[in-house]
């Protein structure tokens, strides 16, 4: 949940970039981290292994200015993706106010985007959390892989599989290049904050 | 988790008992943080600045892993995580099942005198945050 400081008038809003191993969370942030680098103040902390697989989470915080007179600072964390680590995939979602689901768009990762987003509910119910109801974008990456000729999943196929019944805010992207990577946090900002409103104002 | 915002007058309790309990018995850096990584306050003497909000998202992560490592081994806890430097060192205490107390000392302050001062400061909060 986000922490609301009513003396200091701060908002801190925790959003978690989740989905199957070597989708592209990690690449979202760092796009985000270079194109703001001369607002964000802090280092991009990485917990990785020694061959660049995220480990434990990585997280960049930064701030967006003041909505309705409160400094708001939103955190970004992602998840490591692989299978083996739904430990630690489980406590990086603890307090988590918006997600951003990074689904592969590369044929052969369909299966693992659906076991991904199937293991994501599994892991929301445990902090009582509903993935019908949290705010959630789904971003389907990869796609600048089209004009290298390999074989991609339609997103027409992509909603169909993970976006059907949930009807999310969806977004084509390419984390590397940065194709629609701002347009998938801004969205997932302006979702978290207007359903913590409530709460606020 | 989840837990009420807390008022204008809990958050100056809260920082005035940081201030008194241990910032004046020569802790160096102290921060309450909730177990997501939000940082509630922070308290420093002044001489040494961390990037707290890095610090808070690494204390957080690291505490529910040792958690989770205890629940592994059929412990509901470790309710004290303590981590020595050369110089430096960081004591994470748990508050509540909400909260985490993080204290920052320098060799001269002794693990046993940072032990009562937290237990001390971890009842005062609590009395602020549940009465
Ligand atoms: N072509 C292409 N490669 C990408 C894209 N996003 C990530 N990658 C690559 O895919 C690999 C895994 O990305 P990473 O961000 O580490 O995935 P994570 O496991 O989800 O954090 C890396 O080699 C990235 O460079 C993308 O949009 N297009
Ligand atoms: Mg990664």
């Amino acid at each position: 949940m986000a922490f609301i400081n009513i003396r200091s008038k701060e908002v801190q809003v925790k959003i978690v970039y989740y989905g199957p191993g070597r989708g592209g969370k990690t690449a979202n942030l760092e796009y985000i981290y270079k194109k703001y680098r001369n607002n964000i103040t802090t280092e991009m902390v990485s917990l990785k292994t020694h061959d660049d697989r995220t480990l434990f989470f990585d997280f960049l915080p930064f701030d967006v200015g003041k909505i309705k007179g409160y400094d708001v600072s939103i955190q970004l964390y992602t998840v490591p993706g692989q299978v083996k680590y739904n430990a630690t995939r489980k406590l990086v979602l603890k307090g988590v106010d918006g997600i951003v689901f990074v689904a592969d768009a590369m044929v052969e990762q369909r299966q693992r985007n659906i076991d991904s987003l199937i293991q994501l509910r599994e892991n929301l119910d445990s902090y009582n959390l509903n993935l019908n109801t949290i705010p959630l974008v789904m971003q389907y990456n990869k796609y600048d892989l089209k004009d290298a000729g390999v074989p991609l999943l339609s997103t027409q196929t992509m909603q169909q599989d993970l976006n059907s019944q949930l009807r999310v805010p969806a977004f084509a992207a390419s984390a590397l290049v940065g194709g629609n990577v701002i347009a998938t946090l801004k969205k997932i900002i302006s979702l978290t904050l207007s359903s913590i409103q409530d709460q606020l104002f | 988790m989840k837990y009420p915002i807390l008022t204008e007058k809990q958050l100056d309790a809260i920082d005035e008992i940081l201030e008194e309990k241990l910032i004046k018995a020569g802790v160096r850096n102290v921060m309450l943080i909730d177990m997501a990584g939000n940082t509630i306050s922070k308290q420093d003497n002044g001489q040494f600045k961390i990037d707290t909000m890095a610090f808070a998202a690494l204390a957080a992560g690291n505490f529910a892993a040792v958690e989770a490592m205890a629940k592994l081994v059929g412990e509901s806890e470790f309710s004290l995580l303590f981590h020595k430097g050369e110089t430096a060192s960081v004591h994470f205490s748990k508050v509540s099942q909400n909260f985490l107390l993080i204290t920052m000392f320098q060799k001269d302050l002794s693990l046993g005198i940072i032990r009562l001062k937290v237990t001390d400061t971890i009842d005062a909060i609590n009395s602020i945050i549940y009465s």
